[in-house]
């Protein structure tokens, strides 16, 4: 069969993406000549460097490849791209670790603010922005790019389309991530959340998205099943989804080419709109959607059953996409956002409860006639635990999304407690079950180093989770009702510094509970390097080919 | 997946109807996109058109240049991710922040700076509240002035000069989007931005007239030096005390 295939030397293809790099690193290298803004000129600098090496390699690998092409198939198998899913699980493993540490630290400078050191790239608020954006683009993003890239190889039985495509998506979407994370250190960001990112990283991030979505795309025209299987839907859902948010959300227009500097062409209110329609859906669609692919593909797989029902994976997927693009104005509650509109979120956000406990539901119950292998496997006690986590966490937004609540909840802690219980419980858990999973599948592995480290990683996580989530819900409600709280005469009763100093307790319980989180993801991190380093054993057929049919 | 036709009892069933979606990656993007591009349109494009989306009210202007670049500091050290600028219409806000923030006080910010959460206190009306040397204090040793502050210090704002070379580019590309920066502004954008700090520049005035009610005085203390401290405490002082409610009218603007 690949005999057949005519002999690739430097194939079109090639010699436009070699050209492409060669031009971007010209490029980059007279814009770090030119700027007069240090961090600029390094951030240009690292750009040159990367594409420039990705120049060589394009034309090294097209001209000292063999006359045969990769093969699509070896021996009637599909002849799957595992290299760049590893890459990205190592990634993912990687920044989970650096996102933690670095929630760790600004957890501790806000119960002891000595620790900011005065030193400018240290200071909470360039921190915060690099927690946030380590662990839900650097660690999140990997894992889904990961998961999504084995996933629709195996559900397809297809290779991943393209040879030099899928290295750029991983390795261009990781190049972001390093200049997004520098350039807060170094004071580049434009200051919108969870899109901090300044015009010239969106950009790249734009290319890098689009080729994403064709790889997978392409991937899916190759399939030799006849339908396309429902964990990519969600995968494909939140690709499209994210990139139309990216887009609105980052509509900027830089001070020149020589500058990092670019301002929004939405302003106040308008742009508020914006910024949450995309943070709000940055949750819906990136932490939600994707990872609800990472829960139809692997929890049916570790427990050997088939996803619970079909038709409520049909009204999941719809539902959910549909109801979670209103919820935005939740975040605006008696704001200068007029009131029509605060309204709308708030009645979508409480609609939105159906859907996620739909989802929830469909992926509990996959384990129907299998709940027995909760007591035997960690790995998917993990995972289970995280869809619970999903249900606790999709029951308390839309209870914070009724105005009542929110103006109570609203500034306060307790907006951190809800989305660390869905970050570090549900997509925490689901791709540390996810990567669990991966490791022993890509690297050819029996099993993992050790179930019993597995165990400890579950239970101290655990412990950090409640210890951090409760400490918030005391502290954002406690000051929530300190802001008003009045005196029998009708005076404020506290100053706003009185409020603050009551915190401290609880930012001290909320870093032991950081600390204990980061500490299981450590144990994690030893096992699946033991496993890696273990001797490869042939595993079962049965495991990461067939899939589980649907009811 | 093989066995799902089996599950189908008609080839007219609305679940039959799905394997459209199912078998087609363009008709599923397609898909997606309309059902996604609904609560967008109709949250969004009205904001747009709506009259009374942002209320009339006079008094709110551009930032000056220094004010302007003071802006982009408070950026730049993220002070949005523990500082609100958004008093929310309840009694214990208002009575210790002040008047409820209205849309017009932001109309000309980009981006918004709202903000999500208060581990420090509201800034939306923290102009004139305290005086330049307790801003500068503050900033430069939070707990010399508030002993059980968390806030970070800032030293370096009060040390390090204000680059300003692209001011007059920051201001075009504002008023690219919607800004009204005039000519005239925009010419002398580096000089105001001088004669704000020095009331006895002869620009002073002239900064006065063109951004009416701009607060001109040396703000961290050299009125020969432009610092990160006096653009970022100019800006701070200006916030919220644009707009005089004594003559706003509340009902006019009811949404």
């Amino acid at each position: 069969m690949a005999a057949t295939l005519p002999a690739p030397q430097l194939k079109i293809t090639d010699l436009g993406a070699g050209i492409a790099f060669g031009a971007l690193a010209l490029l980059t290298l007279i814009i770090a000549g030119k700027t007069e803004y240090p961090a600029y000129a390094f951030h240009a600098l690292v750009f040159a460097i990367a594409s420039g090496w990705a120049c060589f390699k394009v034309f090294d690998n097209a001209t000292s490849r063999g006359p045969v092409a990769i093969p699509q198939e070896i021996g009637g198998k599909p002849n799957y791209n595992m290299g760049p899913v590893k890459f990205a699980t190592i990634a993912a493993m990687f920044w989970g670790i650096a996102g933690f540490t670095v929630g760790l630290v600004i957890a501790l400078q806000l119960a002891f603010p000595v620790f900011n050191f005065e030193l400018p790239w240290i200071s909470f608020g360039r921190l915060r922005p690099l927690h946030t954006s380590a662990v839900i683009f650097a660690f999140g993003g990997n894992v889904l790019l990961a998961t999504s890239f084995y996933v629709v190889q195996k559900t397809s039985r297809a290779r991943l389309a393209g040879d030099i495509a899928p290295w750029f998506v991983i390795l261009g979407y990781n190049l972001f991530i390093v200049i997004a994370g520098t350039g807060y250190l170094l004071g580049i960001t434009q200051g919108k959340e969870y899109a901090e990112p300044e015009w010239y990283a969106d950009l790249w991030l734009t290319v890098v998205w689009v080729v994403y979505l064709l790889v997978f795309l392409a991937t899916l025209w190759k399939r030799k099943e006849p339908h396309i299987y429902v964990a990519n839907w969600f995968y494909l859902g939140f690709i499209v989804t994210i990139a139309v948010l990216h887009l609105g959300n980052n509509a900027t227009i830089p001070v020149s080419i020589f500058s990092p500097k670019s301002y929004i062409v939405w302003s106040g209110v308008q742009d508020a709109m914006f910024q949450w329609w995309y943070g709000h859906n940055a949750v819906g669609f990136f932490l939600t959607a994707g990872f609800l692919g990472i829960m139809y593909y692997f929890i049916p797989k570790r427990a050997e059953r088939p996803v619970y029902s079909y038709r409520l994976s049909i009204i999941h997927f719809w539902s959910l996409i549909f109801l979670y693009i209103w919820a935005g104005p939740h975040h605006l509650h008696y704001t200068a956002l007029p009131d029509w509109a605060q309204t709308l979120g708030m009645t979508f956000s409480i609609m939105l409860w159906m859907p996620s406990w739909g989802g929830m539901i469909n992926g509990l119950l996959t384990l129907s006639g299998a709940w027995d292998k909760l007591r035997t496997d960690p790995v998917l006690r993990m995972m289970v635990v995280s869809v619970a986590f999903y249900g606790m966490s999709t029951f308390e937004g839309p209870l914070m999304s009724i105005k009542a609540v929110n103006s109570l909840s609203h500034y306060t802690d307790w907006t951190i407690g809800h989305v660390h219980s869905g970050a570090l419980g549900w997509v925490g858990y689901i791709s540390f079950g996810a990567i669990y999973c991966l490791v022993p599948w890509l690297w050819n592995k029996k099993s993992l180093y050790s179930d019993r480290l597995v165990n400890w990683h579950f239970w101290i996580s655990t412990l950090g989770i409640v210890l951090y989530i409760t400490a918030m819900w005391v502290s954002g409600i406690l000051q929530g009702l300190m802001w008003r709280a009045y005196t029998p005469l009708g005076f404020l009763e506290y100053s706003f510094i009185e409020t603050v100093a009551a915190m401290k307790p609880f930012y001290v319980i909320r870093a032991l509970g950081g600390g204990l989180f980061l500490a299981g993801a450590l144990i994690m991190a030893y096992n699946l390097w033991m496993t890696v380093r273990g001797a490869p054993e042939a595993r079962e057929a049965s495991l990461g080919d067939a899939l589980p049919a649907t009811r | 997946m093989t066995d799902i036709p089996a599950t189908v009892p008609r080839k007219t069933s609305l679940w039959a109807r799905h394997k459209i979606f199912e078998t087609n990656s363009i008709f599923l993007i397609l898909g997606v996109l309309f059902v996604i591009s609904i609560g967008g349109l109709v949250e969004i494009a009205p904001l747009f058109y709506l009259q009374s989306t942002i209320e009339r009210v006079k008094g709110v202007r551009p930032y000056s240049p220094l004010e302007l670049a003071g802006r982009a500091i408070y950026v730049r050290e993220g002070c949005y991710n523990c500082h609100s600028q958004m008093i929310r219409p309840l009694r214990d806000e208002v009575e210790r922040y002040g008047h409820y923030s209205l849309a017009a006080e932001s109309m000309y910010d980009k981006p918004f700076q709202w903000g999500s959460k208060r581990t420090g206190p509201d800034l939306a009306r923290v102009g004139g509240k305290y005086s330049d040397e307790w801003q500068l204090r503050h900033l430069n040793d939070p707990r010399s002035v508030v002993p059980l502050s968390i806030m970070p210090a800032y030293p370096w704002l009060a040390t390090t000069d204000l680059k300003y070379n692209d001011i007059a580019i920051d201001m075009k590309v504002n008023r690219l989007s919607g800004v009204p920066y005039t000519d005239e502004m925009i010419l002398n954008a580096a000089a105001d931005l001088r004669a704000q700090i020095n009331p006895e520049d002869p620009g002073a005035a002239d900064v006065e007239k063109r951004y009416p009610k701009a607060i001109i005085r040396s703000f961290a203390g050299d009125p020969k030096r432009v610092t990160e401290a006096d653009a970022l405490i100019a800006y701070l002082q200006v916030l919220g005390t644009m707009v005089d409610f004594k003559l706003y009218d509340n009902k006019a603007n009811l949404r």
